[in-house]
């Protein structure tokens, strides 16, 4: 499924997917974690490294770690080791990132998700907190670091290297984002670097066993360069082995102006971190019980609710992904439901009106002009058939531009439909006695004038009259 | 009048409660001597400016009939390894030159709160690596006792302070003997408390797993009072322990009835010196005086504490001092003149510079025990005899209520006498880095002196936060040894 060509090469792929929890305080010091802070403005002597200094350890952080742990089928340590993660750079403050190394919190867990109509499991190797660094800016002659980022909590999700495809790894990524943020644990921004995904590609020959050489790809901040910079290695290394030539196991950044993968300078990689347990920080002890409540209080999580809309709404499972990708989206779609009450006409109509809206102003579906009744609303005239498909999209336009009820648009522009059979045929009478030639021609058998009827009456009607009810009554009439 | 500079800080609080002595005037009496004697000693790298200034509000607070803490009128000198707000606090690197820190460290927050004023920093190996403070930017300090031998090391200038009458109390810290072994040596009282007594935030780290801060006093009340006072759970280090902190100088009692001492037979080899040696018989027949019952334990693998010591303290210092890179504080080499190649020559001549010779000797020894491949043979192993040491002391602890034995085996050496061969340095602190590592609360006590007028200290330990039982053995030995007369200058 995933060969290439007929080359018969296979890509084997692992993410590590790094999540900024977004807790109040940072991960081991108590300045703010919020993004739009004016430059070095969260730094609180702990954040600095300032000489004595020592990291305290956020319980929120951790509580966020194990919900995810948990929401990914994880086993949680009781008792888990902070260590140190040794080397130089400017905008890490303590030359060494407080990281977990040999006992991590979370491990052994999977995630399933649809690529397209087929279904695919991946397990979790592990998820283990961390800490952020600063953020460098280069400007030639110089550089400067913002350290409001440094120390923000981190949670790596590690995946075993079960993936196969681009395709494959942007589902996975999105479907970790979903959970993520089901749990709201982190707000998974990927622009914003709140969510980053680094991935470990190597390419074999279909058929065997051995992996081949791996290489690490960073500096992907969209789903979309996921896709591209992973279909980019993937011929590179193949172009690479069939030429004869050896994979080189390093780092490799992508460029996405340029859509290719390039080298990082050698020395940059050529790290020994010398990890260590951490002797300011006690090993995390969590109780048994703890992980039980965490367990009870966890959420719905997309897979869950997919499977309910499947069962309670007798949705397609396709519109039942789609709809709860997004928690925000799974929520509009219940409201709209309940005011609706017809489960796949409210599917559709968000689907389709709705979503492409929606990207078009690149809204987030919170920020939607039309709210949740309001869409319920429409949905529920179409069905009662006071409006009809036309001009419910009509109605639609205008609830958007407008943010007002369809109830109240229909009501100001006299809009809804003629269903009184009656009062249909007052307006085929009219309608028939206006065009006495092609009422002539129609009855020596030019039945194909009967279009030109209706559309004489639904211009009359304003486009207001039923044409199930248009149909029926000017059979009669002509 | 009575000297004000030879009183201990019980009295000193004493006086200045009851109105004989003003804040102001102990402190000018202190600063004085510090005037006086410091350009000899080089005890202190410098004074408070504000202290006068404290010690005139403490006297405006008492005549508004405020509450005194019981360090209220007591002048502390403080080891430069603690950040003091607004005080240059440099660790005595070149590194950390101009560095004036925000904020206090926790211990010496308690300090103020319990009316201590700060009077100076204290000079000390730097980043508190050495056994002779002969490793400080700001140079040697001399022992008061004879000033062509060093006072110990590494909080060498807060021991000297307190004999050269320069701060009748002062702090320091011990990662591996740094308050035992000079108050060895200039013939005071210092305590290392049970490792998670006293707060670690705010002082600079050397080996974050063995570092602990404790005092030095004339005598053993005193050490017992500052002790109380800087104890306690520090939300700050998740290290420190929440047990109550007892009232240990109310509490000290000479009496040693029913208690039990030990002697660690490792402890008592041929390489101690026959003054040393003899002063520390002295002082086992004293215990016995005051009731404790002597037994033999053994603390088989004493001889693996140093290679095990200077593997874990080293690793750890090359991971804590990688914060001393010149990109957000300290020195920078001058790169106005000389522009930095890239990024690595930036580090390099930074930490170059800035570090001495036994602070980049830890960092690189720290460094390649930590690196991949060695890790396991080195830091590793170290940890896993780390346990086999602290099992040791479980098993004599079973026997006996406190160790008693000498804290090196020579008195102070002489300036220069060890600096070519640091291996010999490092073996100095044979008898005091196993406490470290075992995480146990110890101190030293003056119990006599050498022929040649050099002070002889005497090594107490105790199990996990038995602190008590240290200090009540230790009273004994004040009380029968009267070293608490002793000055040098007479």
């Amino acid at each position: 499924m995933a060969e290439f060509g007929n080359s018969g090469w296979e890509a084997v792929i692992g993410l590590e997917v790094h999540a900024q929890l977004n807790t109040k305080s940072k991960m081991f010091s108590p300045d703010s974690t919020k993004f739009d802070a004016g430059d070095n403005q969260n730094i609180h002597p702990i954040s600095l490294a300032l000489p004595g200094t020592l990291p305290r350890v956020n319980k929120g952080a951790i509580e966020s770690s194990v919900k995810t742990g948990l929401a990914l089928g994880c086993e949680i340590r009781n008792k888990s080791v902070f260590s140190r993660k040794n080397y130089f750079y400017p905008d890490l403050p303590k030359g060494y990132q407080i990281s977990q190394f040999d006992e991590p919190l979370c491990e052994h867990g999977s995630i399933e998700f649809f690529v397209g109509k087929e279904k695919k499991t991946v397990g979790i190797t592990r998820a283990h907190m961390e800490e952020d660094a600063g953020k460098s800016t280069h400007h030639g002659e110089y550089s400067l670091i913002n350290l409001n980022r440094a120390g923000i909590p981190l949670l790596e999700i590690v995946s075993e290297p079960d993936i196969r495809s681009s395709k494959e790894a942007a589902e996975y990524a999105k479907a970790i984002r979903s959970v993520l943020r089901y749990l709201d644990v982190c707000d998974g921004n990927m622009e914003e670097g709140s969510l980053r995904c680094d991935c470990n590609v190597s390419v074999r020959k279909v058929g065997t066993e051995k992996f081949g050489t791996k290489v690490e790809l960073k500096n992907i901040n969209s789903f979309r360069f996921v896709e591209k910079a992973i279909d980019y290695e993937i011929q590179r290394q193949i172009d690479c082995l069939e030429s004869g030539e050896e994979i080189i196991q390093q780092t490799r950044l992508y460029d996405s102006a340029k859509n290719k993968t390039f080298a990082m300078r050698k020395k940059e990689e050529a790290h020994d971190y010398r990890y260590f347990p951490d002797p300011d920080l006690l090993p995390v002890s969590i109780e048994d019980s703890w992980i039980e409540t965490i367990k009870s209080s966890l959420p719905e999580l997309p897979r869950q609710r997919a499977e309910r809309f499947v069962s309670e709404y007798e949705l397609p499972e396709y519109d039942a992904l789609v709809l709860t990708q997004e928690k925000a989206v799974a929520d509009y779609y219940e409201k709209v439901v309940k005011e609706s009450k017809s489960p796949k006409a409210s599917s559709n109509w968000i689907m389709t009106e709705l979503m492409r809206e929606l990207k078009e102003s690149k809204t987030e579906i919170e920020n939607s002009p039309i709210t949740a009744a309001h869409m319920g609303e429409l949905v529920g005239l179409v069905e009662a058939k006071t409006l009809s498909g036309k001009m419910a999209k009509a109605v639609f336009a205008d609830m958007w531009s407008t943010s007002k009820s369809p109830k109240a648009i229909v009501a100001e522009k006299g809009m809804s439909q003629i269903t009184d059979p009656a009062q249909i045929a007052e307006i085929a009478k009219k309608v028939i006695a206006a065009s006495p030639g092609q009422h002539e021609q129609y009855k020596a058998g030019k039945v194909k004038l009967f279009g030109f009827f209706v559309g004489q009456l639904m211009k009359e009607s304003k486009g207001q009259a039923n044409p199930e009810i248009v149909n029926k009554v000017l059979k009669e009439l002509l | 009048m009575e000297n004000i500079i030879y009183k201990n800080a019980i009295d000193l609080n004493a006086d200045f409660i009851s109105g004989k002595h003003t804040a102001v005037e102990i402190t000018q009496a202190f600063l004085d001597q510090i005037e006086k004697e410091n350009k000899t000693i080089n005890a202190f790298v410098r004074t408070n400016d504000k202290a006068l200034k404290v010690a005139a509000q403490q006297d405006a607070d008492k005549l508004a009939g405020k509450d005194l803490g019981p360090l209220a009128g007591v002048p502390i000198g403080i080891k430069e390894m603690f950040c003091t707000e607004g005080l240059e606090t440099t660790a005595c690197s070149n590194l950390l030159k101009g560095f004036v820190p925000p904020y206090s460290a926790t211990v010496v927050k308690k300090l103020e709160t319990a009316g201590a004023i700060i009077i100076g920093k204290c000079n000390q190996d730097e980043f508190a690596m050495g056994s002779s403070n002969e490793n400080s930017c700001y140079g040697d300090v001399k022992n008061p006792w004879n000033i062509e031998h060093v006072p110990g090391g590494s909080s060498g200038g807060s021991a000297a302070a307190v004999v050269a009458g320069m701060s009748p109390i002062t702090m320091g810290t011990d990662t591996g003997g740094s308050i035992r072994q000079p108050a060895h040596f200039c013939g005071v009282v210092g305590v290392k408390p049970t490792y998670g007594r006293v707060s670690r935030y705010g002082i600079i780290a050397f080996a974050s797993s063995l570092d602990q801060a404790g005092p030095f006093s004339k005598t053993v009340k005193e050490s017992a009072l500052v002790c109380e006072v800087i104890s306690g759970q520090d939300p700050m280090d998740g290290t420190t322990s929440s047990l109550p902190v007892p009232e240990w100088s109310k509490n000290i009692s000479a009496d040693l009835k029913g208690m039990k001492v030990g002697l660690p037979k490792e402890y008592f080899s041929d390489a101690i010196e026959a003054d040393v040696k003899e002063a520390v018989d002295k002082s086992i027949e004293w215990v016995k005086a005051a009731g404790a019952e002597i037994v033999e334990v053994s603390l088989p693998n004493t001889h693996l504490s140093i290679p095990v010591y200077y593997l874990v303290a080293t690793s750890e210092a090359s991971s804590n001092l990688s914060r001393y890179d010149g990109v957000r504080y300290g020195q920078r080499s001058d790169f106005e003149a000389n522009p930095p190649k890239d990024l690595a020559d930036f580090y390099s001549r930074n930490r170059g510079e800035g570090f001495g010779e036994e602070v980049k000797r830890r960092i690189m020894l720290g460094t390649y025990a930590l690196s991949s491949g060695y890790f396991d043979a080195y830091y590793k192993k170290a940890c896993q005899v780390r346990r086999v040491l602290k099992n040791d002391f479980e098993e004599a602890f079973k026997k006996c209520d406190v160790l008693l034995s000498p804290v090196a085996t020579t008195p102070a050496f002489k300036i220069n006498e060890k600096t070519s061969d640091p291996l010999a340095m490092y073996l100095n602190d044979i008898y005091t880095t196993s406490t470290n590592l075992a995480g146990l609360p110890g101190m030293s006590v003056p119990c006599g002196m050498t022929k040649s007028g050099l002070p002889i200290g005497l090594q107490l330990t105790a199990s996990h936060f038995e602190e008590q039982k240290m200090f009540n053995v230790a009273q004994a030995v004040e009380d029968a040894a009267d070293q608490v007369k002793r000055w040098p200058n007479g």
